[in-house]
């Protein structure tokens, strides 16, 4: 019992991921703490989609479940586990079986390099970027199996179109991930890296985002991934896969109940971790905006109130529609609700403000806060842009981000190549 | 740290490897085939990560399992399955296989009883810390001018495969 203690208590002292320490408890520990959040993550994002796109578009969205519909994912995930799951019966029994999971695998693997903190990942890997690529790529065969395993027409229409376009985006989306690699570089030692926290590490250490480097040229990089990001996780503009106008739902047509909902949870947590992959390559990852220009004690104390801040915010935005809440006694039940969740989020809020939480907390903050602004801008995407024709996807995805994304590489290196040896020799 | 290359996962891989490789080409559904095919790529990058190569295993991923395998699904997807499986498959030159099998089976043994001296004596050692940037400056300077070359020489199958496509250009 006391060589367990003492085994789980040596992590504690030490300042590297869990993957890297070699212990296995705080591994699982951080393995269950990304599967959770990211699992109410998904939750918030189907809430928050459905009430901000109602309101982009002057409608109420959801309000019948719970205050302000919050329970609505609840009470749709209860109907897709009691709906009954069909399989067509010409369908390719097996594939149609893996699909889903591969999707979901694919998916949720990734999470394992993402840093939320210098420490706060489950492990750091020599290959971290490579790895996420590589198996986010893989999310595309369980696509394409769903499609065709499916046996129907408008599957293997969606899934064609599906492989097509991620197989091209891919390129524009690898060619601006090297050319934000290539920054990592431009250090004294002149050796780059790919591994996750390495990458946020060398733009602390060059005191830069790599999105404001060599102006314009992160900046543009940075428009290319996120454009190949949105057409990677097939979202609108370019979710051609799933055009319901042409194709009913597009790959997952034949899927109900449980299995789709396996569908649903993959390309949401696929866009959370396209979006960590922003983050951490151009927007620095967990660093806190001006890290360089606003550093010191008064700032980094001001700094350090933000989380708490947040939450307290939240709170306050309940606590306002409670006292909004009809007065009429059916609404009684819904009031007290709104306001016990507004009561939570206070006390989290609360929580937050405890030195020893705070500066434990704030990386962790920093990074789901850049990466809640990027679910916030696919939410937008999906509420302006009408969708692509699939022979303007294509010219987009080869004749205008390609050659964007070669271009800024080249002069990326060029002016890389000219400030080491001709401005700082 | 303990080392991750122990027998149990290598002989763990290499059957799935093997079970991987028999079921592509036994089965008649040819996106079955294909999907084994994927398995047996996966289980390699997995040999290569054991063997403290990681960029080689993620590049095996990215380029073969998601890239090439993805392209070959694409293709078979169109093909009519009803009519492939009941067509008669190009496997009649059995004979001149198991021969080329049987020798290269026997070069292994040869090798594996002959020359035990070319094998290292224990489970390497070195660190995975800095394989890629190792794999890289090799490949942009000692060994420059064949990557140049090579990619050259994909530059010109590109040019290649366009131009027999497009019957205008």
């Amino acid at each position: 019992m006391g060589a367990i203690i003492q085994y789980i208590q040596s992590y504690l002292s030490s300042d590297k991921t869990p993957g890297a320490a070699g212990n296995m408890f705080w591994a699982l520990v951080y393995i269950m703490l990304v599967f959770g959040g990211l699992s109410v993550a998904v939750i918030a994002m189907n809430w928050l989609e459905r009430k901000i796109l109602a309101h982009m578009q002057v409608r109420l969205g959801p309000m019948r479940v719970g205050p302000h519909g919050l329970l609505q994912p609840i009470a749709d995930a209860i109907k897709l586990l009691l709906k009954e799951d069909i399989m067509p019966a010409e369908a390719d029994g097996f594939v149609f079986w893996m699909a889903p999971l591969i999707v979901v695998l694919a998916a949720f693997t990734v999470f394992v390099v993402v840093p939320f903190g210098p420490t706060h990942a489950i492990t750091d890997m020599n290959i971290g970027i490579l790895f996420m690529l590589g198996v986010s790529s893989l999310s595309v065969l369980g696509i394409v199996m769903a499609g065709w395993a499916s046996n129907s027409h408008y599957p293997l229409m969606g899934a064609l179109r599906s492989s097509a376009q991620m197989v091209s985006y891919e390129v524009a989306m690898g060619l601006a991930v090297v050319s934000a690699i290539l920054m990592t570089s431009l250090n004294a030692t002149g050796t780059g890296t790919l591994s996750m926290i390495g990458i946020v590490q060398a733009q602390q250490a060059q005191g830069e985002w790599f999105i404001f480097k060599f102006f314009p040229l992160g900046l543009i990089a940075f428009f290319v991934f996120a454009v190949a990001m949105v057409a990677e996780t097939n979202r609108a503009p370019f979710d051609l896969a799933e055009a319901e106008s042409e194709l009913t739902a597009g790959f997952h047509t034949e899927y109900s109940g449980f299995r789709w909902s396996l569908f649903f949870l993959a390309e949401y947590s696929a866009m959370i971790a396209v979006s960590s992959i922003a983050v951490t390559l151009w927007l620095g990852g967990w660093l806190r905006p001006f890290p360089n220009m606003l550093s010191g004690n008064p700032w980094d104390q001001i700094f350090s109130l933000f989380p708490g801040v947040t939450f307290l915010f939240f709170a306050a935005i309940c606590f306002y529609n409670t006292v909004r809440m009809p007065k009429h006694p059916l609404f009684r039940i819904q009031t007290i609700g709104l306001a016990g969740f507004g009561a939570v989020l206070g006390l989290i809020g609360l929580v937050l403000f405890v030195p020893a939480v705070s500066t434990r907390i704030q990386d962790i903050f920093w990074f789901s806060a850049k990466v809640a602004g990027f679910m916030y801008l696919y939410i937008w995407y999906r509420g302006t842009f009408p969708r692509y024709r699939f022979d303007q996807l294509m010219q987009m995805g080869w004749k205008v981000l390609l050659p964007l994304g070669l271009g800024v590489l080249i002069l990326t290196a060029s002016v890389a190549l000219l400030q080491q040896k001709i401005w700082h020799p | 740290m303990a080392p991750v290359a122990t027998p149990f996962f290598f002989y763990l891989l290499a059957g799935i490897m093997v079970i991987g490789g028999i079921l592509v080409i036994t089965r008649r559904n040819p996106v079955h085939s294909a999907l084994a095919l994927i398995v047996t790529l996966l289980a390699q990058a997995s040999i290569y990560l054991m063997l403290y190569a990681p960029f080689v295993a993620g590049v095996q991923i990215i380029l073969y399992a998601g890239g090439i395998m993805v392209l070959f699904l694409f293709v078979i997807m169109l093909v009519s399955i009803e009519r492939s499986m009941k067509e008669r498959q190009f496997n009649s030159q059995w004979v001149i296989g198991i021969i080329a099998a049987t020798a290269l089976g026997g070069l292994f043994i040869a090798v594996y009883t002959k020359g035990r001296d070319i094998f290292p004596d224990g489970p390497p050692t070195m660190m995975e810390g800095d394989n890629t940037q190792k794999v890289a400056s090799l490949l942009y300077g000692q060994y420059m001018f064949a990557f140049e070359i090579a990619s050259l020489l994909l530059l010109v199958a590109i040019i290649g495969a366009v131009v027999m496509a497009k019957k205008r250009i």
